[in-house]
């Protein structure tokens, strides 16, 4: 019993890693410029689908492909910025709104109509296996996403805090009015957040594929829980999101090892819901 | 004025003309699906369109109305139409225990809130073993009669009947949008700060709203279930159908009277012709189109398309 209970705990801290990877980006995007990416699970969709795509036609494994699929989100992410967002930058909200669930809707719906909505899996690849501590299994694959997820993470925080890039992506964020007088191109700076952005989900879906389904609504759920991990962690907030991400893997495992697998999602749902009625700011958002 | 009433007439009179005309089962069952969504996209719009809150979570109510109605009906043999008035009772509960605590939050925290009310819903019934879990609910073959709400050798009852629903939710809509709870709602969308400082019980309005919204919306839970006789979570309560609605209003135009109507009749059609000459092969391409379609609107004419036929001005 007690053994099962540490493999649950160890599992949830690790997909826990992978939850706040994902929601970096979206948290990133958000506390620049105020826009919530419906699509956000969508694009981790379309990770998932480039990666699982070079395994099948050019036998690369998801890991070996992972930095051209981060490239590619990241191309797709400055696409999506100028194409679509820079016209609703100062749009009323309803409009950013139904411009990121369209983008939602022809992802899923792109993907349905390419690939239908057969589920698709990798059978083996180079991290095919386990490790055991003790009485617990660890998947090298689940354990390779999560380091990759911390590192990742790190470097998106080192890029924000250290480099003269990221503090002015921060200044940005902080006014674009006063930024713009110091000569950054807020314009530039947004592109460059959507970029990062969407590349995070990329390097998240390489990694997930290893070990994962792939399908059309792979991303519905990802996104939800994205959305809950950044308002936990407060929108804007990276080290919050890392926190975050971390405390919903656990409340995932555990509520499904107590109550039951079928309804971890639940309360994942209910998490969000008493994060926003009781702490409107998460745990690290500014107010 | 009186052309918008004329043209009104002419429309009411062709739809109730439509099904003596066109006599094959697929027309009526378009035209059905069509009204259907049309009310359900007017009882969106009351919320979302006119009050300014978007809801991801209307297909919970569709839902609600639908089991009501099933649950009733298959075990103590209750009466559709009493099933409907007790849907309706239910999903106002629901939006009043989801509507108080939701509405504080603003913009975006509010949209994802109504996606997890939803999505928690459509778990709770997809394990409720009493509701049929995930296979669901098959109503009982019942004689056919107005009673029973079961009508078996044509669609034609089905025709009226929810012909008859789409318009009294035209019908409340245009008492909406000319009463004082319906100003009320449009200033509370416009400017918040300022509805409120002038006295406007916000939270109270959008409660209101919301509970009208819920009743439209369960009422076609209870055709729907009626009309297909069968009922299960995804059929009833998914998120896609809940985003239907709120694309349905922006097609034809946010907190617009007939902008719902246009959009149902734009969306719908393409849906169904999409199917049936495409098959499972162009499964998503609906999608692709529609999701276009509200991304250049939401670009280029927040407005719908209503703006269009009313040389309606950008904001």
């Amino acid at each position: 019993m007690e053994g099962v209970f540490i493999q649950t705990l160890v599992s949830g801290l690790l997909i826990g890693f992978l939850y706040a990877l994902i929601a970096v980006g979206l948290t990133m995007i958000f506390g620049m410029m105020d826009i919530v990416n419906f699509a956000h699970g969508d694009y981790l969709m379309v990770a998932m689908y480039f990666s699982f795509w070079f395994f099948a036609l050019f036998g690369m494994d998801p890991l070996y492909s992972l930095p051209a699929v981060t490239l590619i989100l990241f191309g797709l992410g400055i696409l999506t910025y100028y194409l679509l967002i820079k016209p609703i930058i100062n749009a009323p909200m309803l409009s950013q709104i139904f411009v990121t669930f369209g983008v939602l809707i022809f992802l899923r719906g792109l993907a349905t109509f390419l690939w239908k909505v057969d589920y698709r899996m990798i059978p083996q690849t180079v991290l095919s296996g386990n490790i055991q501590l003790g009485d617990v299994y660890i998947g090298i694959p689940q354990l390779t996403a999560a380091a990759g997820a911390i590192i990742c993470n790190g470097l998106v925080l080192w890029f924000l805090k250290k480099t003269r890039l990221g503090m002015a992506l921060e200044a940005v964020a902080e006014d674009k009015e006063a930024a713009r007088l110091m000569g950054i191109n807020s314009d530039r700076m947004f592109a460059l957040a959507w970029g990062i952005g969407i590349a995070t989900v990329g390097v998240a879906g390489a990694l997930l594929t290893s070990f994962y389904y792939v399908f059309p609504e792979v991303g519905a759920n990802f996104g939800l829980i994205a959305f809950v991990v950044v308002a936990l962690g407060g929108f804007g907030s990276v080290p919050g999101a890392f926190a975050a991400g971390i405390i919903v893997g656990l409340v995932e495992v555990l509520s499904g090892f107590l109550i039951g697998p079928q309804f971890k999602f639940m309360f994942v749902l209910i998490l969000y819901l008493a994060v926003v009625f009781i702490r409107p700011q998460g745990l690290l958002g500014k107010k | 004025m009186k052309k918008g009433l004329i043209a009104l007439i002419i429309f009411l009179g062709a739809l109730v003309a439509f099904p003596l005309i066109f006599q094959d089962p697929f027309p009526r069952h378009t035209l059905i699906m069509i009204m259907l969504y049309a009310a359900m996209g007017i009882g969106w719009n009351i919320i979302g369109g006119y009050t300014g809150q978007v809801s991801f979570g209307n297909a919970a109510f569709f839902g609600v109305g639908a089991y009501a109605t099933a649950i009733m009906l298959v075990n103590f043999g209750i009466t559709p139409w009493l099933g409907m008035l007790v849907g309706c009772v239910f999903s106002v509960a629901l939006a009043i225990i989801v509507g108080y605590p939701c509405f504080r939050l603003q913009g975006h925290y509010f949209a994802i809130a109504t996606i997890a009310v939803g999505e928690i819903m459509l778990l709770v019934f997809t394990n409720w073993e009493y509701a049929g879990a995930a296979v669901g609910i098959y109503m009982p073959i019942l004689p056919e009669s107005f009673m029973n709400f079961e009508f078996h050798t044509s669609k034609l009852p089905y025709y009226y009947i929810i012909l008859v629903i789409f318009v009294a939710a035209i019908g409340v809509c245009w008492f909406f949008e000319r009463s004082r709870l319906g100003y009320y709602c449009r200033a509370i969308k416009e400017d918040p700060d300022g509805a409120r400082s002038l006295g406007i019980n916000i939270q109270r309005y959008k409660m209101i709203a919301f509970s009208i919204s819920a009743i439209i919306t369960s009422i076609c839970g209870t055709f729907y279930a009626q009309y297909v006789l069968y009922i299960h979570p995804t059929s009833t309560m998914d998120l896609m159908m809940s985003i239907q609605l709120c694309i349905i209003c922006l097609i034809g135009g946010l907190g617009k009277l007939y902008g719902p109507v246009i959009g149902a009749f734009v969306f719908i059609p393409l849906t169904e012709l999409t199917r049936v000459y495409l098959g499972s092969e162009g499964q998503g391409v609906d999608l692709m189109i529609y999701s276009m379609l509200i991304i250049i609107l939401a670009i280029w004419r927040p407005q719908g398309l209503w703006a269009i036929f009313t040389k309606g001005t950008a904001k």
